[in-house]
């Protein structure tokens, strides 16, 4: 069974004041997510994620197709005992302290008492708020209150976790400690769909990514495959290159680039980059880096808007 | 059982709310002066405090009915706490009504601050009959029963109206409330078929307050000199009446939450 089947989803918002035009804000999308992947969704701002993500949790409804999750349509309640859901830019009670948010939420599950208890002392040192649980959330950070979010998201040990925009709002240092709470859930055989728009989060951690702009669809797949079309070649760093050398090596070379002692060669295909290190080495110069050019997610969205 | 959670949490969240502190301070401060006005009015003294006493409380406690009644729906949808909320197991009747309660409770504990407040007040006059502190019990329900209508319809606005604009209906009906017999009055006078119909509908539609005044100091106080100074009847359809009322708004408020959209 898959564990999130959506199926030409699309919503249409009214905005206007006088004359409601509608805004199509997701535009028939369809896609299927198995249980225990790690699946990106990704898109410039505007591209419909928060949407998807909203109409998945019965916040809103669409203006046509649907969505099931673990099975179940979404306006299931029996179904939300096995999900989690973290809001974009989430915000709580600010009455209340992280272990009384945790307390209500997992009493709305029905948890027992001695088994929250210890939950909810795992969970907040999971995402580092151990000394801060008697404290107010109105004296939290943004970041903090974003790890309050991820708690709440699992304090049920869901089967699929919806993360939106879970890394927003967090310093280096947190966004390393969500991607490995991420990785946990995987381990666990979690399904967890988050979107962002960080492409090294994003890497490390997903098995397929959707790309959306404009709220459509645009790719489907592992991001790897997505991206490496779009742009190849090396980056060849050299130094202490003799002038004969480098005479030498021009006519291999798609473009070169003398900075001060150094030179930056770019080379089209990686053959192409085994040649040139091997007769720049042998020629006496230093090998200082090689790297694949690739285009950044960012690189990508600019490409496919100029495009539309 | 998850009603219940959520009226809890309200609770919790009403009574961190300052604005609930300074309203009941008031509210004491007022039952108190009233030992200074009833020296005022030589030999009604008990007559004074009860007038001023059951007033306060019903004024007050509306205010606080008001007051947080009309943000109760308004300030989760506004701060995006009903977002993570909504994604848990429960439907969103439950909610509703789980925030319905809990303000109730709130507020059935401040009028029993209040009422402690007004028979402290009383027994510090002194030279008050026992049986008056007893009749004070049913005035204060009536006055939570009007709570229950008010909250309910305070309710309703903030499911889908701004907070100021919830307060102004609120109040509008609150007080519409209180000539609504004059209304049916007005209605049967008059001559136009049209304009008695329309009486009508807006008497069963506005809320009847002037009803959970159907007890009154002389009822409190004067018990000895009436044969039958509480009318348990009228309480009774009162209670059915106020019932009914919230129950029919709470529904719609279900109704209204139930079908929107949390952009
Ligand atoms: N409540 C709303 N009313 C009108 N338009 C909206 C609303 N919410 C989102 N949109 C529009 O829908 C589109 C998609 O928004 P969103 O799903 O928030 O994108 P993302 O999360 O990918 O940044 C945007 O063009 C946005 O302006
Ligand atoms: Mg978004």
């Amino acid at each position: 069974m898959a564990a999130i089947e959506i199926e030409h989803l699309t919503k249409d918002f009214y905005a206007g004041f006088w004359r409601k035009r509608p805004i199509r804000a997701l535009d028939g999308l369809s896609l299927r997510v198995e249980a225990g992947e790690i699946f990106g969704f990704l898109g410039p701002n505007g591209a419909g994620k928060t949407t998807t993500l909203k109409l998945l949790m019965n916040l809103i409804r669409p203006t046509a197709g649907s969505a099931r999750i673990l099975g179940q349509p979404v306006d299931s309640v029996s179904m939300r005992r096995n999900i989690g859901y973290l809001p974009e830019n989430p915000y709580f009670y600010d009455h209340l302290t992280p272990e009384e948010l945790l307390t209500y939420i997992g009493t709305l599950f029905g948890i027992r008492q001695p088994v929250l208890r210890k939950k909810i002392l795992e969970l907040l040192e999971t995402v580092g708020l151990a000394e801060a649980r008697k404290l107010q959330l109105r004296k939290f950070s943004k970041g903090m209150v974003q790890r309050v979010g991820i708690a709440q998201a699992l304090i049920n040990d869901p089967e699929v976790v919806f993360l939106d925009e879970p890394m927003s709002g967090l310093d280096p240092l947190g966004r390393r400690e969500v991607r490995l709470v991420i990785s946990s859930l995987r381990t666990r055989g979690a399904t967890v769909f988050f979107s962002s728009h960080i492409l090294p989060d994003v890497e490390a951690l997903c098995d397929r990514v959707a790309i959306m702009n404009r709220g459509k669809l645009l790719e489907l797949g592992a991001l790897l495959d997505i991206l490496k079309v779009k742009i190849q070649g090396h980056e060849i760093i050299l130094a202490h290159v003799q002038p004969a050398v480098l005479e030498a090596l021009r006519p291999m070379c798609e473009e070169i680039t003398l900075m001060s002692d150094r030179v930056h060669i770019r080379a089209a295909t990686s053959r192409q980059a085994g040649a040139i290190v091997s007769q720049a080495v042998s020629g006496g110069a230093e090998l200082v880096s090689v790297n694949p050019i690739r285009a950044s997610l960012e690189e990508y969205f600019f490409q496919e808007v100029q495009k539309s | 059982m998850k009603i219940l959670t959520i009226g809890r949490n309200t609770f919790r969240e009403n009574i961190r709310d300052k604005i609930l502190y300074n309203l009941i301070l008031f509210a004491l401060l007022m039952i108190l002066s009233s030992i200074a006005l009833g020296q005022l009015t030589l030999g009604h003294e008990a007559k004074v405090i009860v007038d001023l006493g059951l007033g306060s409380i019903s004024i007050f406690g509306t205010l606080i009915a008001i007051f947080i009644g009309i943000s109760l729906v308004y300030k989760e949808l506004e701060k995006r706490t009903v977002y993570a909320l909504l994604a848990k197991p429960i439907h969103r009747w439950e909610f509703i009504t789980g925030k319905y309660l809990g303000l109730l409770f709130t507020l059935l504990v401040n009028v029993a601050i209040m009422a402690a407040g007004l028979m402290l007040t009383l027994l510090y006059q002194g030279g008050i009959e026992r049986y008056t502190y007893l009749n004070l019990l049913p005035a204060i329900y009536l006055t939570l029963l009007s709570l229950m209508v008010t909250t309910a319809l305070a309710l309703v606005f903030s499911t889908f109206s701004t907070p100021a604009l919830s307060a102004l209906f609120t109040f509008f009906l609150w007080v519409a409330g209180h000539f609504n017999a004059d209304l049916l009055e007005f209605g049967n006078l008059a001559k136009t078929p049209g304009l008695k119909w329309l009486t009508r509908v807006f008497y069963y539609v506005i809320p009847n307050i002037s009803n959970f005044k159907v007890i009154d100091s002389r009822n409190v106080i004067q018990a000895a000199a009436y044969f039958e100074p509480i009318n348990y009847a009228a309480l009774g359809w009162v209670t059915v009446y106020g019932i009914l009322y919230s129950g029919i708004l709470l529904g719609i408020a279900v109704l209204i939450f139930s079908r929107r959209d949390f952009k």
